[in-house]
């Protein structure tokens, strides 16, 4: 008889629940989020590490820049600066290209976030410090050699 | 535990300058202990998320290619001054470390 109130008073429990784990910690708002990516940062070379990124023959871009010295004297510690003028990016991804793990970071922006991201990262010889970065859908890639004197992975 | 996390914001013109300087050993998993020879477990920070707000902003995965303690560097278009930049990073061990700071 009153078939449509128990349902409505069902789904109000229901969603009620869902409020209550959110603020119970339970179901994070970031649990929502892409979980680490494991498969890209575990792969041993690049193009595994841009498979595990989504990203297939990356066009190389003019309006990518990379700012690394030319010449890092202690691979542990290499700043790397990123700057993409492409309209519309919604990541950068580093990669060193001879690291043992390719992959140092991907970077997703949002509300407002300009295609920029500075960091410090690790460099096991010399090699091409790569950026790729996604914008409309469509991926874009530069690089940058960069000589190591000595190697900043294990040791 | 988890050290203390610092950052610095700030506006240059519309676009907020955000620096963010967070204290962990960044372990590969590939590193001896120099006194034992063991390898030293893989610690590192897996994820890091920024909100200006309470709206997300960044949203990072990184891997043991970061250095130790590391830095991030990002700009935001948008904030004002005096609003609050949130950080949250996550490592592989489960630690969680938050920070926050108004932009000046």
């Amino acid at each position: 008889m009153n078939a449509l109130r128990r349902n409505v008073l069902k789904g109000a429990a229901g969603a009620g629940a869902v409020a209550v784990a959110v603020a119970a910690g339970l179901l994070k708002p970031t649990q929502a989020m892409a979980a680490w990516n494991k498969d890209a940062f575990e792969a041993k070379n690049v193009g595994d590490a841009m498979k595990g990124l989504g990203v297939s023959g990356p066009a190389d871009s003019k309006e990518i820049t990379i700012k690394a010295p030319d010449i890092a004297e202690n691979g542990a510690v290499v700043p790397v600066e990123v700057t993409s003028g492409i309209a519309g990016t919604t990541s950068i991804a580093i990669i060193a290209e001879k690291n043992g793990t390719p992959l140092i970071g991907d970077f997703n922006l949002s509300g407002g976030a300009q295609g920029f991201i500075s960091t410090r990262i690790k460099m096991g010889q010399t090699s091409l410090v790569r950026a790729v970065v996604k914008a409309g859908g469509k991926s874009y890639t530069t690089a940058k050699e960069v000589k190591v004197t000595i190697g900043g992975c294990g040791g | 535990m988890a050290e203390p996390m610092r950052i610095r914001a700030t506006m240059a013109g519309d676009v907020a300058d955000v620096k963010v300087l967070m204290n962990h050993p960044m372990e590969t998993g590939l590193r001896k202990d120099a006194k034992t020879g063991q390898l030293v477990p893989a610690h590192f920070i897996q994820e890091i998320t920024a909100t200006i707000n309470g709206a997300p902003v960044l949203a990072a995965n990184i891997g043991s290619g970061v250095s130790k303690n590391p830095y991030l560097g990002f700009k935001v278009k948008g904030p004002k001054k005096g609003d609050k930049v949130v950080v949250n990073w996550a490592d592989n061990k489960g630690d969680k470390n938050t920070a926050e700071a108004t932009i000046g």
